[in-house]
């Protein structure tokens, strides 16, 4: 039972021929690895850029999540901003002179410091806008707090990069934003324990300013969710039209190669040329308001429109052609036939399709600028014709400006913007995994 | 030993001098066919021959390749199916046709049969549409093996039964013709018989022209074969003739796998 | 039949024609075999113009059934059991056939005999031996219809007694012929009428074989034994 099977040798000229192939099977194999270690080093190289740049917008942004505040006490003269049944009178709220309360109340804690250019040095400790902010609160509030109250005050950029460590002490006092004498008062304050570094609500729920400390990036946002809002309401439907019409209907010929090749050279086309477009056409022609996201999106639809037109003609194309064939044979007619089963099918590529469109119109700042939503704008849009700016631009705005605390801003904004991204893109994919169907 | 008497059936569709070009390239050269009803008639050839592009002629499939014209005409009754005035729509619902991969829409069980009906509009209700979607699944052979699944994906199915799923929604439209293109192409050995014993069955109520690879599948379900040759036909006559005692030299060579 | 069904209830009819056909040949044979003898015991000439006259439906028969193979082969091609069964009807339907043209050439000759009018004819032995025969043609048949290898080796077994009358009978009518001339004539006949029935033990046999082909898929693989020395004996 248990003899060894004879085996059958190959033939010499066999293993002849084996031996040939396995002498350069080496070569092949190693090829094979260099390869294969090519592509792991182009890999490595662009996650490192890809982590350098995180960390450069991460650690230069990341300090705006806070703001610096100052504790100051003072009492509100409740009687010269009610009316005799004790609401706040908005008029009088408004011309109320807020900054000189708080400035009156700041000095009073520093009463030998009494030179006209001293005081006003002391003044510039406080934010700009710490009597808005004022305002506001008590306004929110609706009642004015009776006798002393210790109050949280921003303090002005200046003193918050300080506070951050993103102004040197060591730098000769010409060239520094704070004088000694500043940096001395503050030292005495920090002492104290009166300052501290705060979540910074501001921005995420202002819109822009002059002030850093008062800046915020929901205007922008808002902004650019509107223009992307309509940029999907026309993009998508004009494109899923003209796409389904190009694969089923179009007759072929000259016409329809025309439109085809002239679809593919549009996604070519570079932005601002759509900002032009829009310029001249919107703005010009039809008299559209300026900086207004309406006109944004409808400039980003048109920037859109041929990248989502591709992406969905080859999603249709990737419907297999038996399921076309089977509605057809049915007698479905071709508009049947395309709603009832191809665009369905088609669905998750479209979708993908949009969403790579819009992050890419939600990037672009180019048309934006020509079409004026590059314009400085203090309020958050309501409605689509109320004039607005866009991430984007919003970023480059502040990158341009002069303030070191500007410019971690718009590190912050950054971020605000790839989340944005992020969140998109994560919405797509499980969009796509919830629609995506075998057959 | 024979004891029926084989009555000459009606004719059901009478195509006559049919040519079909796509481009320059001619693909069929005046082939004239009489289909008997309520029989199947299987198209035999080598590939390429034109049996697949003659039968999409029935049903105007050959509409949705651009390059593609037909000329002659195929008398269905008195429609002209090829005329213009034809409306493909209308002449799909009267021709069924069932494809050489199994197709089912990624939906429901039911949803697949019930397609056909509504957009016809032919169900007033919803239990109209149920019974015709048992019907249907029933005169496919598939009801009793998807009875209480209506409601599962049709693409989880086995080949098989996916094949006999795209018959029975074919016949939820009520055609009287069923047009099949390589219908057993993709499946195994016994879904094959199963669908070839299905066909038998439909032949009661159904003309079936059949297009196959497969000469033994001819043999097997046809009454009625036709062989044809680069885009011409070349022999048709009683399956059992064609198999046994072929008039052509070019069909016995084909048939007995002499062909180069 | 096979319990089993095939999927292709159009299969499962041409081969239930088949079968029934191939019966009826078998029934038909025995018939005819059983005629023959039953004329030539009672030298009854309507019977044995009967059977002369029968022997063309046999052939109809035979005809039909080839066709209805080859048929079968071309469209349904059958494998495996049903290759067998295909092929078996086919050879049995021609042995069939051929039993069918012995019986009638034993009517012709008793005819003959008949009308040579000859009293004695040394008749014993050959009744005997067309009775053997008859039933193993119809054991064999039997066999058939049932599928049941053991009955079919069973028949096969038995043709060493038909052999062994053959001898016997063949030795006595050859004595029978050298006492008497006139006999001379008859007996020719009759040799040749024993031979024919000892022929159709042969094809008998030949059934047996079929079948236990058709249920085993191989031919028996014992050396059947024969006892026909016909071949030996010289006239004493």
């Amino acid at each position: 039972m248990n003899n060894p099977i004879e085996m059958i040798q190959p033939d010499a000229k066999t293993q002849a021929r084996f031996e040939k192939i396995a002498q350069g099977l080496k070569k092949r194999h190693a090829a094979s690895r260099r390869l294969k270690t090519y592509g792991i080093m182009a890999i490595v190289t662009a996650i490192s850029f890809l982590a350098i740049l995180l960390t450069t917008i991460i650690s230069n942004g990341y300090t705006a999540i806070q703001q610096t505040e100052l504790q100051i006490a003072l009492t509100i003269p409740a009687e010269k901003l009610q009316n005799d049944d004790g609401t706040i009178d908005p008029v009088k709220a408004r011309n109320f002179n807020w900054n000189g309360l708080i400035k009156k109340a700041f000095r009073a804690e520093f009463s030998d410091v009494t030179a006209m250019l001293d005081q006003r040095a002391l003044g510039e400790i406080l934010s700009k806008n710490a009597g808005y902010d004022l305002r506001r609160q008590i306004e929110a509030k609706g009642s004015i707090p009776v006798g002393e109250i210790k109050l949280w005050i921003k303090t002005s950029d200046d003193v918050d990069m300080l506070m951050k460590g993103r102004l040197d002490r060591n730098l000769d006092e010409s060239q520094r934003r704070l004088s000694d004498q500043q940096i001395g008062w503050i030292d005495s304050l920090v002492a104290d324990d009166r300052i501290r570094l705060v979540f910074n609500d501001t921005f995420f729920t202002a819109a822009d300013s002059r002030e850093p400390e008062s800046a915020g990036v929901l205007g922008a946002t808002v902004g650019s969710a509107m223009a992307l809002f309509v940029t999907v309401l026309l993009a998508l439907p004009l494109a899923v039209m003209t796409a389904v019409y190009l694969e089923y209907f179009a007759p072929p010929g000259r016409v329809t190669d025309f439109i085809e090749v002239n679809i593919n050279n549009l996604a070519a086309v570079p932005s601002i040329v759509f900002g032009l477009l829009g310029l001249a056409v919107f703005l010009g022609f039809f008299g559209m308001p300026r900086s207004a996201p309406l006109v944004g999106g409808m400039v980003l639809a048109l920037m859109t429109l041929p990248t989502i037109i591709i992406a969905t003609r080859a999603s249709i194309r990737a419907v297999p052609t038996s399921i076309r064939d089977a509605a057809l044979g049915l007698g479905a007619s071709r508009m049947q036939a395309a709603i009832d089963h191809i665009l369905p099918l088609a669905a998750p590529g479209i979708l993908t399709g949009t969403i790579i469109g819009i992050a890419q119109a939600l990037g672009e700042t180019a048309p934006l600028i020509m079409i004026g939503m590059v314009a400085f704008i203090v309020d958050v849009p309501a409605t689509l014709t109320d004039p607005a700016t866009a991430l984007p631009v919003q970023i480059y705005i502040w990158s341009d400006s002069a303030e070191r605390a500007f410019y971690e801003r718009s590190s912050l904004a950054i971020m605000v913007l790839l989340t944005f991204l992020i969140t998109m893109n994560i919405s797509a994919v499980l969009l796509r995994r919830k629609f995506e169907k075998k057959w | 030993m024979d004891t029926v008497v084989d009555m000459a059936k009606a004719i059901k569709i009478q195509a006559k001098d049919v040519n079909v070009f796509y481009g320059e390239k001619q693909a069929l050269n005046n082939v004239s066919i009489d289909i008997e009803d309520r029989s199947v008639t299987a198209f035999i050839g080598p590939s390429g021959c034109g049996k697949s592009t003659f039968l999409r002629c029935f049903n105007r499939m050959n509409d949705v390749i651009p390059s593609c014209r037909v000329k002659g005409s195929i008398m269905m009754g008195d429609v002209d199916v090829n005329s213009p005035q034809t409306d493909p729509v209308l002449l799909r619902a009267r021709i069924g046709m069932v494809f050489q991969k199994p197709n089912p829409f990624p939906k429901t069980i039911f949803e697949n049969v019930a397609y056909g009906p509504r957009i016809h509009g032919l169900a007033q209700s919803k239990t109209e549409l149920d019974d015709m979607v048992e019907d249907s699944l029933k005169k496919a052979g598939l009801w009793g093996e998807v009875a209480d699944r209506l409601a599962d994906q049709a693409t989880g199915l086995s080949g098989g039964q996916q094949q006999r799923l795209c018959i029975a929604r074919a016949i939820a439209v009520g055609p009287d013709v069923l047009l099949m293109d390589e219908p057993c192409s993709a499946l195994d050995p016994i879904a094959t018989s199963v669908i070839e014993e299905l066909i038998s069955e439909l032949q009661q109520r159904f003309t079936i022209l059949i297009v196959t690879h497969s000469m033994q599948q001819a043999a097997r379900v046809s009454q009625k074969t036709a062989y044809f040759h680069l885009g011409t036909l070349v022999e048709y006559g009683d399956t059992k003739d064609v198999f046994t005692l072929p008039k052509n030299e070019q069909t016995e060579a084909y048939i007995s796998g002499k062909i180069g | 039949m096979d319990t089993q069904k095939h999927i292709s209830s159009a299969f499962d009819q041409d081969l239930m024609i088949l079968n029934d056909a191939l019966q009826q040949l078998g029934d038909l044979a025995c018939q005819q075999f059983e005629g023959a003898i039953e004329g030539l015991a009672m030298q009854n000439e309507a019977n044995l113009d009967k059977v002369i006259k029968g022997d063309a439906a046999l052939d109809a028969l035979e005809a039909e059934i080839n066709e209805k193979a080859i048929e079968v082969i071309a469209i349904r091609s059958p494998r495996a059991k049903d290759l067998r069964y295909v092929l078996v009807a086919l050879k049995v339907a021609t042995i069939l056939e051929r039993m069918g043209d012995y019986a009638r050439n034993i009517a012709n000759r008793t005819k003959v005999i008949m009308t040579a009018g000859n009293e004695n004819i040394p008749g014993v032995n050959i009744g005997r031996m067309g009775q053997v025969t008859q039933e193993m043609v119809r054991d064999a048949m039997k066999s058939y219809q049932n599928r049941d290898a053991e009955m079919a080796l069973a028949v096969w077994r038995r043709d060493i007694e038909v052999d062994h009358m053959h001898t016997a009978f063949h030795k006595e009518v050859l004595a029978s012929m050298s006492r008497n001339p006139n006999m001379v004539g008859t007996g020719a006949h009759l040799l040749f009428i024993a031979k024919n029935i000892e022929r159709i033990g042969d094809y008998a046999t030949g059934i047996a074989e079929q079948v236990h082909f058709l249920v085993e898929g191989a031919m028996p693989d014992e050396d059947r034994p024969k006892a026909d020395k016909t071949s030996k004996v010289v006239g004493t």
